[in-house]
């Protein structure tokens, strides 16, 4: 009963620490308060927490390693900005948007089903090795693809624009690395965070489950939990696949908050799944509101050290160590305990210091 | 305890971006109080800037990453003409300043990067360096209405709307460009092709190279592609030119990679003429490279830092004396574009006092009627589409240094 209600005050917690940063930047928003830097950052903010949560999934609740969480970004990004130039392109903006978000969250969802299910039959890093490979070659076929649209229909071709044979007035959707131009750019504030709320909603809502309880005990005893009769790779998939499914929503909120769209490796490659990773560490594995702050702390971060010019990567890196070290070093840790209860525990015994 | 973090991270989360946007906060304040007028928070950040009677010129480029030289020489290149500039007077009497933002080479870090500058009271725009994140700040700065001018971004979508214009050649103009000069100057009839076809640079001037080739009786023999993961080793696209027997071999990318294609068709032992574009330039700066594998080597390009004008001869010096390398072409574009919005603003006769969108309006027609000697070009005029109307050279490397071909 009482641990019900303590994982249930969380949850409210973490909901409403959302609403109160979106009230507060909507209020800031509204009083003309924000800087320009801070109005661009929002939509972005919303997606990375998207991405972090989702990640925290795969990585901390199911106990998996994934490094292709930028792929299935990707995935959603050029779906939704394909169905944006051709079938949405007369939709009023909200309704695209909406049918957008689903139609990148199927897509991704495929590649991440297709994905899951030979790897998630095996032990090991595995899903790491493949997810890793997975997103560069998202990223390489995305950059080798041009497609046209006319009268006829799509056209495909990997060779150049000329071999689409597009009739007079198609038009040419993808071209190849030129990416996909004249993008809508409707993604708002407010949508992201609704998006970032429903996410929440069903990571919560799946870690409070039967399911969720199944794919924590398979993470922390694979044997244990075979042997009272649970499907393993079942479980793990659904935990993959739901995770891939909102890195698509993600990829949808980015691809609409860009004007063209391209797949380069800072972007969708390499570095910016470990980015993500890294949110989710830092945050704390398994801890969904620590990695939505992770993922704000650290976009907001490399912005507001542009004064360093020069040093600024450097000094990024150091903070980042640094936060990391007083975040899950055991000593630090243990030393943060005792502050803690110095500090708190004597005037404060029943309501915070107990819950370590 | 958990509770305790993460309520103290949260409130450290909510006092960091109650601090960014104070800072706004208070010049809008104090913007309103003085002018009393209720305007969008850009204008009036911008009449806060004019406040000190000097422009905010300022861009965006990779300062970091693999393309930070060209973010580095732009930034460089723009700050010497500002100085010049302001050592003389300014702009109508008007100082300027001139800020510069890292985006790495990134569409969503450009429009951080664009952001700040908005912050920091940017009012005109020379950026960004690269094209692709480029494509997305048009759209930012067709919203806000800022005058922007492109040091280097080819992308021919750029110049799209009517506040962008560009100083460096286009990608479908350097395609086109040396399809006719190859042809003109009859280099070669067999030509063939190696580019980068994740770049958009790259892919971008073989379409129109491509397109253009039959007509000045260039056959293209073999087109061969690589890409960002895989250039290091060109050897098998060597080979096919070889074996398709292209008597020039067009190089449309950066000379990084360029450097290993001449390496490697020596080991190959294959030496048709190479012709690269502008992005060859730099080629003999290079740490360790071997000056005499370029020898013969052609690129077109609109800047030579060994031409002898007087202008390319200060302007080299000053760049030598003050960062300590020889500049290259997007240096001096980014010189060029500077001196743009000077001659422009002279023209079109605005102050700091007016609003972005006013600036924009009154340069927009100035830029058309303006014709001045720059670094890249005599007499550089801008076209109705905001394209550079300026002669390209070609430049050919002999004794490891470059000498302009005719």
């Amino acid at each position: 009963m009482n641990t019900t209600s303590k994982t249930f005050r969380s949850n409210i917690i973490t909901l409403g620490l959302v609403l109160a940063f979106y009230a507060v930047m909507e209020a800031m928003l509204k009083g003309g308060m924000l800087s320009s830097l801070m109005k661009g950052l929002l939509v972005p903010l919303c997606y990375y927490m998207i991405l972090a949560v989702s990640l925290n999934l795969v990585v901390g609740i199911s106990g998996e390693l994934s490094l292709g969480h930028a792929g299935f970004m990707c995935v959603g990004a050029f779906v939704s900005a394909v169905f944006a130039r051709t079938l949405g392109a007369n939709l009023p903006g909200m309704v695209e948007l909406i049918v957008a978000v689903i139609i990148g969250a199927v897509f991704a969802a495929i590649f991440g089903f297709l994905i899951g299910i030979p790897v998630l039959r095996l032990r090991g890093d595995y899903l790491a090795i493949v997810t890793l490979a997975f997103g560069e070659i998202i990223k390489n076929v995305i950059n080798a693809v041009y497609l046209g649209v006319d009268s006829n229909g799509l056209h495909v071709s990997l060779k150049d624009v000329k071999s689409l044979g597009l009739e007079d007035g198609g038009e040419v959707i993808i071209k190849g690395a030129q990416g996909i131009g004249s993008l809508p750019r409707n993604s708002t504030f407010t949508f992201g965070i609704i998006l970032l709320l429903i996410t929440l909603f069903i990571v919560i809502n799946l870690i409070n489950s039967r399911h969720g309880r199944a794919i924590m005990s398979i993470r922390d005893n694979r044997i244990a939990a075979e042997s009272v009769g649970l499907s393993v790779s079942k479980y793990k998939l659904t935990a993959f696949v739901i995770s891939a499914a909102l890195a698509g929503v993600a990829g949808v909120l980015y691809s609409h908050n860009l004007a063209n769209l391209q797949a380069t490796s800072k972007n969708f490659g390499y570095n910016q799944s470990i980015m993500i990773l890294v949110f989710v560490v830092l945050g704390g594995i398994g801890n969904i509101r620590g990695s939505m702050i992770a993922a704000v702390v650290l976009t907001i971060l490399p912005e507001k050290l542009r004064f360093l010019s020069d040093y600024r990567m450097l000094i990024y890196a150091i903070v980042l160590i640094v936060m990391m070290i007083i975040n899950s070093a055991p000593k630090v840790v243990e030393w943060r305990k005792v502050m803690a209860e110095k500090y708190f525990k004597k005037d404060k015994k029943n309501a915070d210091g107990g819950e370590v | 305890m958990k509770k305790f973090l993460s309520i103290a991270l949260a409130a450290a989360m909510t006092a960091s971006l109650a601090a960014c946007g104070s800072s706004s906060g208070t010049s809008t304040e104090a913007a309103k109080e003085s002018s009393e007028q209720t305007e969008a928070a850009e204008e009036s950040e911008a009449s806060e800037a004019s406040a000190d009677g000097e422009f905010v010129i300022g861009g965006s480029g990779p300062l970091t990453g693999g393309a930070a030289i060209y973010g580095i020489a732009v930034k460089n290149g723009g700050q010497i003409a500002v100085d010049e500039i302001n050592a003389a007077g300014g702009i109508n009497g008007h100082q300027i300043k001139w800020v510069f933002e890292d985006d790495e080479h990134d569409a969503e870090k450009a429009l951080n990067a664009y952001n700040t500058l908005k912050d920091e009271g940017l009012q005109m725009m020379v950026g960004t360096v690269t094209s692709g994140p480029c494509l997305s700040v048009v759209q930012e700065t067709a919203d806000d209405n800022m005058f922007q001018i492109t040091p280097s971004g080819t992308t021919a979508d750029i110049t799209v709307n009517p506040n962008v214009f560009r100083m460096c050649f286009s990608d479908p103009a350097q395609g086109a460009k040396s399809a006719q000069y190859i042809g003109e100057h009859e280099l070669a009839t067999k030509v063939g092709v190696i580019y980068d076809s994740s770049d958009p640079y790259s892919q971008g001037i073989y379409e129109s190279f491509d397109a253009e080739a039959s007509n000045y009786g260039i056959e293209i023999v073999a087109a061969e592609a690589f890409t960002a993961d895989s250039k290091t080793d060109f050897k098998t696209q060597i080979q096919k030119m070889k074996d398709a027997g292209a008597e020039l071999v067009f190089l449309p990318f950066y000379y990084t990679e360029a450097a290993l294609v001449l390496q490697q068709s020596k080991e190959l032992n294959y030496s048709p003429i190479f012709f690269g574009c502008d992005g060859m330039d730099g080629i003999l700066n290079l740490d360790n490279f071997d000056k005499s594998l370029a020898e013969g080597l052609m690129l077109l390009t609109p800047f030579s830092a060994d031409a002898e004008d007087e202008l390319t001869v200060n302007f080299v010096n000053t760049y030598k004396d003050k960062y300590g390398e020889t500049p290259i072409q997007f240096a001096a574009d980014a010189y060029d574009c500077v001196y743009a919005i000077k001659y422009a603003a002279e023209k079109a006769n605005i102050t700091p006092d007016m609003s972005i969108s006013d600036i924009c309006d009154a340069m927009e027609p100035a830029m058309g009627e303006i014709e001045f000697d720059g670094l890249t070009g005599e007499s550089i005029k801008f076209d109705e589409n905001g394209e550079p109307d300026k002669a390209p050279k070609a430049v050919v490397i002999k004794d490891g240094a470059y000498v302009l071909a005719d």
